[in-house]
């Protein structure tokens, strides 16, 4: 049932020929994994934007790649999406999957005149029913008539999100999805992507910046500076030496901070009233 | 009824307006107006190489705005300078090239103005029967590359994302523009060009709800802007290509202040 992805892997073999494969193209996937990815490396010139890194998602899990400005979340997206050409290393998909992404830029151009509807519809046939489910399932009912330039950035990413989830993925790619967005509805989203893992039993692959919504719900916290620096459930990585090195102190403490939140609200008096899961 | 000079001019007219429209849209929408008007300022270094080697101009000029294109592309990849200031040196420098180039045409009887402004009134039978060609096959040609055009237009990474090979598809785009400035050149002028891909497009606009009929309307628009500036053109005996131009503008500026039923 598995195969390997050849593009990723013929580019990675004519760009590195002495270099040894670390899959072979017979490689395959542990049953449950949709994506492995070993050893990739993208360079920009001599300068490698990442190297080494290793990771996998599999059915059912969120993994976050978390990491400061510039320490190559996206571009180890990309990578794994085909968008950018790995220098090194081999990722290795699922056969025939079905990836839905959410890019983290995205600047529609109002001089297109383009409905959210046939926004939706750009590399697939979805059907009617399919758009208005999905856009239903982010919250995004009713706007499938609207204009693409006319949404705000709230409507725009529940849109996005409709879009990438229509075609039911097996693996949804998410960069930065709360750009544009107030804190409120962050949140919102964060718990609507576990709430599609759970409908789908997809797995999701997010990148972020910001630490202190995103790792309630995650089942892997991937921390990206160049390289893997950790990696693990939330609670191992925020105690981690490394994460603590790339973050400080105080970053760490945000955390804790929110996971404390995260049980509990406060009423207008500050009572605490308790969440039941 | 194809024996009169002015009912040629019309139809040659007519089938480059329409040829223009959807790929004007993709300027637009692609932003690469410059981009436009920097093939077809090469157009004029293509006409004179095709003087010289005695072939057909449109060839010429075909074979030059493409390798521009090209070369701009590669350029973009590669450089540090600014996209404009690419666009910049190559549109100048290859108008300047073509310039001389003519200049040094010395004996020959070449009428720059007929290639800098278009001349669409001394537009023959063969030509007539080159565009429509050159329409057809264009046109069909970017019907079957709409949908993933479209697609990589409007988000590439996306596109990519989700299994297509955008690259292809926008040089297949480049290579049919080049096509229609190689046809276009002779009716509006190297100098002329963008203004009939872009400014029908704008016009469409406001009324479009769909980019199909945006292409449609730019079509419909740039039709009656060709027949307005030639009407014009022979009533006060004013230079058809220049005439055709200030025909779309009027018809921008008309439809700026008309109201949108939404």
């Amino acid at each position: 049932m598995t195969t390997v992805d050849n593009a990723a892997q013929q580019s990675a073999k004519s760009l590195e020929p002495k270099k040894s494969q670390p899959n072979s193209p017979s490689a395959t996937l542990d049953s449950g994994k949709l994506i492995d990815v070993v050893n990739l490396s993208v360079k920009r010139g001599d300068t490698a934007l990442v190297h080494d890194i290793n990771l996998s998602v599999s059915r059912g899990e969120i993994v976050t790649l978390i990491g400061p400005n510039g320490s190559g979340k996206s571009t180890t997206i990309k990578a794994i999406l085909g968008i950018v050409t790995p220098d090194t290393g081999t990722v290795t998909k699922l056969a025939n999957i079905r990836t839905g992404y959410v890019p983290q830029k995205l600047e529609i151009n109002g001089t297109m005149p383009l409905s959210v509807k046939r926004f939706m519809r750009l590399t697939q046939n979805h059907s009617d029913d399919a758009i208005n489910a999905a856009l239903a399932t982010t919250g995004a009912e009713g706007l499938h008539k609207r204009e693409i330039s006319a949404l705000s950035g709230g409507e725009f990413q529940r849109v996005l999100m409709a879009r990438a989830i229509a075609a039911k993925p097996d693996l949804l790619v998410l960069d930065e999805p709360v750009q544009g967005v107030d804190f409120n509805a962050e949140l919102e989203i964060y718990q609507l992507i576990a709430r599609i893992r759970d409908e789908l039993n997809c797995g999701v692959l997010l990148v972020s910046h910001d630490l202190h919504i995103v790792m309630a719900e995650t089942d892997t916290v991937i921390c990206l500076n160049g390289h893997v620096c950790c990696s693990g459930s939330p609670q191992m990585v925020t105690n981690s030496q490394a994460f603590q090195d790339l973050f400080g102190s105080r970053g760490s403490e945000a955390l804790a901070v929110y996971r404390h939140h995260h049980d509990h609200s406060h009423g207008p008096d500050g009572e605490v009233i308790h969440d039941h899961a | 009824m194809l024996d009169d000079f002015y009912v040629r001019a019309m139809l040659a007219g007519i089938l480059v307006a329409v040829l223009a429209a959807p790929f004007g849209c993709f300027v637009i929408w692609r932003r690469m107006a410059y981009f436009g008007d920097t093939m077809a300022h090469s157009a004029l270094l293509g006409i004179t190489i095709a003087l010289l080697l005695e072939i057909h101009i449109g060839i010429g000029v075909f074979v030059i705005a493409l390798g521009t294109a090209l070369a701009l592309v590669y350029l973009q990849r590669q450089s540090n300078l600014p996209n404009d200031t690419l666009l910049g040196i190559l549109s100048h420098s290859t108008l300047a090239l073509g310039l001389l180039a003519v200049g040094l045409m010395t004996g020959s009887n070449v009428d720059v103005m007929s290639y800098l402004f278009g001349d669409v009134l001394s537009v023959g039978r063969s030509d007539i029967t080159i565009i429509a060609a050159t329409t057809v096959a264009a046109l069909c040609l970017l019907a079957l590359i709409w949908k993933p055009l479209l697609a990589a237009t409007v988000n590439e990474d996306l596109a990519i994302a989700e299994g297509a090979r955008p690259q292809v598809t926008q040089l297949l785009y480049l290579l049919l523009l080049a096509a229609v400035i190689a046809v276009t050149v002779r009716i509006i002028g190297v100098l002329l060009i963008t203004a009939l891909l872009v400014i029908p497009a704008a016009t469409a606009r406001r009324f479009a709800t769909s980019p199909e009929s945006m292409a449609a309307l730019a079509a419909i628009m740039g039709s009656i802007a060709v027949v307005l500036g030639l009407a014009a053109s022979l009533h006060w005996d004013t230079a058809a290509g220049p005439s055709i131009v200030v025909a779309t503008l009027g018809i921008f500026l008309i439809s700026a202040v008309l109201p949108v039923r939404r």
